[in-house]
C-alpha cells in the first residue's frame, strides 16, 4: 500500500471501482441493486406460495417447501430487501441534505454492505443446498432447535442474519454519528429535512435493537451447533425466552422499517405540493415518540403466550399510544397537501396512495393491540393482512416513491413518468386486492402459516382473489423493472434540480453529483435550505468556505474481504458436525476459524496502515463546476 | 358544527350496517364473527367497538385526502407558488387529544376484558376441567377428574365452564376454538396456560392450530363437541368402559403387536399416541379426514369412516406429511383390513 | 488538512478530539457501547432467566470461589485504572509513560484472562459445562463473551502500543488510544455487574 507516497491518487475503474469503493453514494447504488434483487427472490416467493393456496387443499408445493418459503420470504424481504433498499436512499441521500461530502466512516459503509451482501448470500445459498430454514422469519424454539430441525436450515438463518446483521449495526452507526458531527454551517437539528430525521431515529433504534437479535441468534446458534441449552425445555430451557429476546429486537424492527418511508413521504409530499411540511415540529416530535415507544411495546407479539392478565393490559395500553403520534403524522400530511399546487407525478402518486392504504393497516394495528381480541387475531391471516398493509402498503409503496424520486439524483436520468403511473396502478388495486380479503379469511378461522385449507370452510373465493392481486403486484414490479432498463439507455442530462421545485440541499448540487458531493460546503439560513433561498431570489446556496483542495478517502479491499472472511467461517461452523476431524480439531471449526482469521486480518491491516486519502485540486473541482452550468 | 344527535344518526346505520357485514361472514363453527359462546361474544364485542372506532378514523382521513387530491390539484402550467404554512396549534392540539380519547373509549373495555378472560376456573368445583396437550400433529385431552384420556375430539356438556390447561409434548403450538373462545399457545416446560369457555348450544365446533409447528402445521385440527350434560355423563361413563380386542387372533396379534405399542384402546396398550377407545364416534380420522355417510362426500377430506380409517393407516405420512406414526409398521392388506374394521366398530353409545 | 504533527510540534491539548476524524471515533465509539451495553443486557436477561435450572449441575454455591473472583476482580479494576493513567499521560503529551502504564494494563488483563481460563478448567472438572444445562450455558456465554471482549481488547491494545512506539502520539494514533481505553473501562463496568449478578448472587441463592 501507497505509505511512503501518501497523496498518489488510487483510482481504480470497472469493476474494481465498485468492489472498493467507499463513497456513499456508489454504495447506496450496491445496497439498491442488491436490495432489488433480493426483493425479487422473495417476490418469487411470495407467488409461489399464493399459488399454492388458490385451491382447498393444492399440492402445488409439498408441505416442507411451504414452510421453506414462507420463512425465506419473510426473512429475505424484512432483512435483505426492505432494510437495504432504505440503506440505499439512506446513503444516496442523507449526506447530500446535510450538506456533507460522506458519511462519517466511509470505510464502515463499504464494511456494513458487504457483510449484508454475504450475509444474505449465505442464507439464500441454502436453496440449493436442500436444507432451508423452515421454522418462520421469527424461528421460534423449540421447534428452530436441533431435535425439531434435523437438516442444516436453521443454521443458515441464523448465521446469514448474523453476518448480515453485523451490516446493519454499523449502517446505523454510521448515520448517527454523520448526522450529529457533519452537518453545514447553520444547520441546526431542527433545520434538517424530516428524511434526515426520521435517517436519525431509525439509526438509533438499529443501534439499540440489532444487538438483541445477535444475542438471540448467538443463543440459538449455541444450542444447534453447541449443545447449549438457552431454548430446550428438557434442560432447563425456556421456549419462551427465545420470543422474548426475538420481540423485543422485532418491534423496533418494524419502526425501522418504517420511519424511514414516513421521511420519504413528507420529502415526495411537500415537495409536489410546493408547500413546506405541516407543523414541522410536530413530525420531529412524533417521529422521536414512535421511536422510543417503539422499545416498549414488544409482547403484544405475545398475547397468547400466558404471560398474564397484567402484562397484556399493560402493553395493550401501551400499544394503543402508538397510535396517537402516527396519527400526528398523517394529518400532517394531508395539511401539507391543503391549500397546495399537487403534481401527481409517479413520485407523488406512491406518496399520496401511501396515506390511505397505510392508515388502513394502522388502524388494523390498534385493533390487534385489544389483547383479548388478539386471541382471536393472533397467528390468524388477519395479522398477515395487518403488517402486509403496513409493510407493503407502507414501506414498499414509500420505497417506490423515493427511487422514483430521487433517481435523478442518484442515476442522472428521470424514470419513465408513464411507466412509473403503470407501476403504480397495477401494484397499488393489485396490492389491495391481495391483503384486504385477508382481513376476512383470518376472521373467519383461517390461521396463518398453514401449508393447505380444507374445501367448504369458506375460504375458497377469498384465496383465489388474493392470488390473483399478488400476480398483479408481481406485474407491477416488472413494470418498474422495464422502467429501470428502458431509463438506462436515455442520455444522462437530468438537471441539477429536475422536479424544479426542490426545497433541500440535494437539489443544489449537479445529478450525479460529483464525487466531492459540494464543490464549497453550502450556508443554511433555513428549514428548507434550498427553497428558503429561492424564495429570496437567490440562484443557489452561499458558499460557507472557499474552493480548495477536498481530502478524499481511499477506496480500499478490505472490507470486500471481511465480508468473504464471516461467509467462510459461517460455512465452517455450520457444517462443522458433518465434516469430520483434521488432527485435533473439527475440520469444520479449522475453516471456521480460517474464515474469522481473514476478517480479523483485514481488521488488522486496516488498524496498522494508515489511510492518508488522497486530495481532489482546485483546477478538477473548478473543471466540474465549468463542464455543468 | 352537527348537532348531537345528528351524529349519533349518522353513526347508527354505520355501526349497524358493518356489524351486519361482518356477522354475515363465516361459519357458525368456525367464524370470529359468529360466536356461539360468551367468552367469543365478549371478544367479538371488543372487535366491533374497535373496528367502529377505527371506520371513524378511516372514513375521515380518505374524506380529506379524496377533497385535498381533487381540490388542489395543479392546473397545467401553473406557476404559482401557495402560502407556505409552518402549522396550525390549533389542528395539533385537536388532532391528539381525539385520538386520545377514543383510546380511552377502546382501552378501558379492553382491560376489563384483560381481567375478566384470565379467570383461573381450574380450582372451581362447577367447571369441567381438561388437561390440554399439543403434539405434533394431534391433541390430547385429559380430563383428571373423571379418569378420562381421549384425543383429537374434545366432548364437553353444554352450559357448562371447561377450565383448560394447556401444554405442549413437544414444539410451540396454539389450541384456538375460533367460533367459542380465542387461543392460547401451548408452552413446553413447566409454563402451563390456562383458559376458559363454555358453549351454551350443542354442536360440533371446529378447533385449529394456530402456531407453526411443522410441515402439517395446517392439517392440526380438532373439534369440540358439545352435547346436553346428560349425553356427557352418558359419554363419560361408555368411553371408561373396557373394550374388547379384535375378535379374530390373527387381527388382534397384529393390531397388539403393531399398533398397542403407541396407541391405547380401553386398558390395553400404550400412553404415547391417540386414544383409540370409541373412534368410530368421532367426527373425523386423523383429526383432519372428515367422516361422512355413504354418498355425501363432497369434498376431498370427507369419506366414510371405514375409507378414511384405511386411508389414514394405509399410509399416515400421504395424509400428514412428518407425522409420528409415519413409517412405524408393517401390514399386510388382511391386516390392514382387519384392524379397519375393528375400529370402525369401536362406537359409543351416549347421545 | 495536515494529520501528522502541529506546526510547533506540540499537539493540540485534547489529541484525540483535534480532527473530524477524531471526533466522529469518539462519538461513534460511544454510541457503539450503546449498543454493547443492549448486548450485555440480553446476555444478562436470559442469565437471570435461567439461572436456577441447574439440574444435576453442581450449584452455584459450591462452585464458585469468591477468593478468585475478587482476586481476578481487583486485577481487573486495577487494569481500568491503569488504563486512566495512560490516558493521563497521553493528555499530557508524555508518550513513553502512555506506553508503559498501557503495557501494565495488557498484563493486568492476561492475568485476569489467565485466572479466569484456570477457573473455568476447574468448572469443567467439577461438572460444570457448558452444556450441562440452561443454567451453565446461559453461564458460560455471559461469563464467556466477557472473557472474549477482555481477550480482543488485549490484542488491539497491544497493537496500538506497537503503533504509538513507531509512529508516536499524533492526531491520528490518538483517537485510537482513547476509544481503547473507552472500551476497557466498559468491559470493567460489565465485570461489575457479573461479579454482582452471576457471582455474588450465586453464593447467596
Amino acid at each position: 500500500m501507497a505509505h511512503a507516497n501518501a497523496h498518489a491518487v488510487k483510482r481504480y475503474s470497472g469493476i474494481m471501482d465498485w468492489l472498493t469503493t467507499v463513497d456513499h453514494k456508489k454504495i447506496g447504488i450496491l445496497y439498491l441493486i442488491a436490495g432489488g434483487f433480493f426483493f425479487l427472490v422473495g417476490g418469487l416467493e411470495a407467488i409461489l406460495i399464493r399459488v399454492q393456496l388458490w385451491a382447498p387443499q393444492n399440492d402445488f408445493v409439498g408441505a416442507d417447501t411451504y414452510n421453506e418459503l414462507l420463512t425465506m420470504h419473510g426473512t429475505t424481504m424484512i432483512f435483505l430487501a426492505a432494510m437495504p433498499l432504505l440503506f440505499a436512499l439512506m446513503n444516496a441521500v442523507v449526506p447530500l441534505q446535510i450538506g456533507a461530502r460522506d458519511v462519517a466512516f466511509p470505510f464502515v459503509n463499504s464494511l456494513g454492505f458487504w457483510t449484508f451482501l454475504f450475509g444474505g448470500v449465505l442464507l439464500n445459498i441454502s436453496w440449493l443446498t436442500g436444507h432451508v430454514p423452515d421454522a418462520g422469519w421469527t424461528s421460534y424454539a423449540p421447534l428452530a432447535g436441533t431435535t425439531y430441525s434435523t437438516t442444516h436450515g436453521v443454521d443458515y438463518y441464523v448465521l446469514g442474519l448474523q453476518i448480515a446483521g453485523i451490516g446493519t449495526l454499523v449502517g446505523g452507526i454510521n448515520f448517527l454519528v454523520t448526522i450529529i458531527n457533519m452537518r453545514a454551517p447553520g444547520m441546526t437539528f431542527m433545520r434538517m429535512p424530516l428524511f434526515t430525521w426520521t435517517a436519525f431515529i431509525t439509526s438509533a433504534l438499529i443501534l439499540f435493537a440489532f444487538p438483541a437479535l445477535t444475542v438471540g441468534l448467538a443463543a440459538l446458534m449455541f444450542d444447534r451447533l453447541f449443545e447449549g441449552n438457552f431454548f430446550d425445555p428438557a434442560a432447563g430451557g425456556n421456549a419462551v425466552l427465545w420470543e422474548h429476546i426475538f420481540w423485543i429486537f422485532g418491534h423496533p424492527e418494524v419502526y425501522i422499517l418504517i420511519l424511514p418511508a414516513f421521511g420519504i413521504i413528507s420529502e415526495v409530499v411537500s415537495t409536489f405540493s410546493r408547500k413546506r411540511l405541516f407543523g414541522y415540529s410536530s413530525m420531529v416530535f412524533a417521529t422521536i415518540l414512535i421511536g422510543f415507544l417503539g422499545f416498549m411495546v414488544w409482547a403484544h407479539h405475545m398475547f397468547t403466550t400466558g404471560l398474564g392478565p397484567v402484562a397484556n393490559a399493560l402493553f395493550s395500553i401501551a400499544t394503543m399510544l402508538i397510535a396517537v403520534p402516527t396519527g400526528i403524522k398523517i394529518f400532517n400530511w394531508l395539511f401539507t397537501m391543503w391549500g397546495g399546487s399537487i403534481k401527481f407525478t409517479a413520485a407523488n402518486l406512491f406518496a399520496v396512495g401511501f396515506i390511505p392504504t397505510f392508515v388502513m393497516g394502522g388502524v388494523t394495528g390498534v385493533m390487534l393491540a385489544a389483547a383479548p381480541a388478539d386471541f382471536q387475531y393472533h397467528d390468524s391471516y388477519f395479522v398477515v393482512a395487518h403488517f402486509h398493509y403496513v409493510i407493503v402498503g407502507g414501506l414498499v409503496l414509500g420505497i417506490f416513491a423515493g427511487l422514483h424520486y430521487w433517481w435523478p439524483k442518484m442515476f442522472g436520468r428521470v424514470l419513465s413518468e408513464s411507466l412509473g403511473k403503470w407501476t403504480f396502478w397495477t401494484f397499488f388495486i393489485g396490492f389491495h386486492l391481495t391483503f384486504f380479503v385477508q382481513h376476512f379469511l383470518g376472521l373467519m378461522g383461517m390461521p396463518r402459516r398453514i401449508w393447505q385449507y380444507l374445501d367448504g370452510l369458506g375460504f375458497n373465493e377469498m384465496n383465489m382473489i388474493s392470488t390473483v392481486g399478488a400476480f398483479l403486484m408481481g406485474l407491477g414490479t416488472i413494470f418498474f423493472l422495464i422502467n429501470v432498463v428502458v431509463t438506462s439507455v436515455k442520455p444522462k442530462n437530468a438537471a441539477n434540480d429536475p422536479w424544479e421545485d426542490g426545497r433541500t440541499l440535494e437539489w443544489t448540487i449537479p445529478s450525479p453529483p460529483p464525487e466531492y458531493n459540494f464543490a464549497q460546503t453550502p450556508l443554511v439560513r433555513g428549514y428548507d435550505a434550498y427553497w428558503k433561498e429561492k424564495m429570496d431570489g437567490h440562484k443557489g446556496m452561499t458558499p460557507a468556505e472557499p474552493i480548495g483542495p477536498i481530502h478524499m478517502p481511499s477506496p480500499s479491499i478490505l472490507p470486500f474481504f471481511m465480508g468473504v472472511g464471516l461467509f467462510i467461517a459461517g460455512f465452517g461452523f455450520m457444517y462443522s458436525p458433518d465434516w469430520g476431524d483434521v488432527g485435533f480439531m473439527k475440520t469444520g471449526h479449522l475453516v471456521g476459524a480460517i474464515g474469522l482469521l481473514i476478517t480479523l486480518g483485514c481488521m488488522l491491516l486496516r488498524s496498522m496502515i494508515d489511510d492518508h486519502g488522497f486530495h481532489i485540486e482546485e483546477e478538477e473541482i473548478l473543471k466540474d463546476q465549468g463542464g455543468k452550468a | 358544527m352537527m348537532k348531537r344527535w345528528q351524529i349519533v344518526k349518522r353513526l347508527a346505520p354505520l355501526t349497524a350496517f358493518l356489524v351486519l357485514v361482518l356477522a354475515a361472514c363465516g361459519r357458525e363453527d368456525l367464524s370470529t364473527l359468529n360466536p356461539q359462546g360468551p367468552v367469543a361474544e365478549e371478544q367479538f364485542g371488543l372487535m366491533k367497538l374497535a373496528i367502529t372506532i377505527m371506520s371513524i378514523v378511516v372514513i375521515v382521513v380518505f374524506a380529506i385526502s379524496l377533497y385535498v387530491i381533487v381540490r388542489f390539484r395543479r392546473r397545467p402550467g401553473d406557476k404559482t407558488i401557495p402560502k407556505q404554512v409552518e402549522g396550525s396549534h390549533k389542528l395539533e392540539i385537536i388532532w391528539t387529544v381525539i385520538p386520545i380519547i377514543l383510546l380511552i373509549i377502546l382501552g378501558v373495555p379492553t382491560v376489563q376484558s384483560v381481567f375478566n378472560l384470565s379467570k383461573d376456573y381450574s380450582k372451581d368445583p362447577e367447571a369441567v376441567k381438561v388437561i390440554v396437550t399439543a403434539h405434533q400433529y394431534w391433541w390430547e385431552f385429559e380430563y383428571p377428574e373423571l379418569g378420562i384420556k381421549t384425543a383429537q375430539e374434545l366432548v364437553i356438556p353444554t352450559g357448562k365452564t371447561i377450565a383448560i390447561q394447556a401444554k405442549t409434548a413437544d414444539v410451540l403450538h396454539s389450541f384456538w376454538i375460533p367460533s367459542l373462545a380465542g387461543k392460547i399457545d401451548t408452552n413446553p416446560g413447566g409454563n402451563i396456560n390456562h383458559m376458559y369457555f363454555s358453549a351454551p348450544k350443542e354442536g360440533v365446533y371446529l378447533g385449529k392450530c394456530a402456531e407453526l409447528c411443522g410441515p402439517s402445521h395446517g392439517l392440526m385440527d380438532f373439534k369440540v363437541k358439545a352435547v346436553n350434560p346428560d349425553s356427557f355423563d352418558r359419554w363419560s361413563a361408555a368411553i371408561t368402559e373396557p373394550v374388547a380386542l379384535p375378535s379374530d387372533p390373527a387381527i388382534a396379534q397384529a393390531f397388539e403387536s403393531k399398533c398397542l405399542v403407541c396407541h391405547a384402546v380401553g386398558e390395553y396398550g400404550g400412553p404415547a399416541f391417540p386414544n383409540l377407545t370409541g373412534i368410530a364416534s368421532r367426527e373425523s380420522v386423523g383429526g383432519i379426514l372428515v367422516n361422512v355417510e355413504e354418498g355425501e362426500k363432497q369434498y376431498k377430506h370427507e369419506d366414510t369412516l371405514y375409507n378414511n380409517l384405511y386411508k389414514w393407516i394405509k399410509d399416515p405420512e400421504a395424509v400428514k406429511p412428518g407425522n409420528g406414526m409415519s413409517n412405524q409398521y408393517d401390514l399386510t392388506e388382511e391386516e390392514l383390513k382387519g384392524i379397519t374394521e375393528y375400529l370402525s366398530s369401536l362406537t359409543l353409545d351416549f347421545e | 488538512m495536515s494529520a501528522h504533527t502541529h506546526a510547533d510540534g506540540h499537539l493540540p491539548h485534547e489529541p484525540e478530539k483535534a480532527t473530524l476524524e477524531g471526533r466522529n471515533k469518539v462519538l461513534g465509539f460511544w454510541l457503539f457501547l450503546g449498543g454493547e451495553t443492549v448486548l450485555f443486557g440480553t446476555l444478562f436477561a436470559a442469565f437471570l432467566a435461567l439461572r436456577h435450572q441447574i439440574l444435576d449441575g453442581p450449584h452455584p454455591n459450591h462452585l464458585f470461589d469468591l477468593g478468585l473472583v475478587a482476586l481476578a476482580t481487583g486485577i481487573l479494576l486495577t487494569s481500568s485504572l491503569t488504563s486512566v493513567f495512560a490516558i493521563q499521560a497521553m493528555h499530557q503529551q508524555r508518550t513513553k509513560s502512555l506506553i508503559n502504564w498501557l503495557i501494565i494494563t495488557v498484563i493486568l488483563g492476561a492475568a485476569f484472562l489467565a485466572l479466569e481460563i484456570y477457573e473455568f478448567s476447574h468448572y469443567i472438572h467439577e461438572g460444570h459445562k457448558f452444556n450441562t444445562s440452561a443454567f451453565s450455558t446461559s453461564f458460560y456465554t455471559l461469563v464467556g463473551f466477557h472473557g472474549a471482549h477482555v481477550a480482543f481488547g488485549i490484542c488491539w491494545i497491544t497493537l496500538l502500543i506497537i503503533q504509538l512506539s513507531r509512529k508516536g502520539l499524533t492526531v491520528v494514533t490518538a483517537p485510537k488510544v482513547y476509544v481503547a481505553g473507552m472500551y476497557w473501562h466498559f468491559i470493567d463496568v460489565v465485570w461489575v455487574f457479573i461479579f454482582t449478578v452471576v457471582y455474588l448472587m450465586g453464593k447467596v441463592g
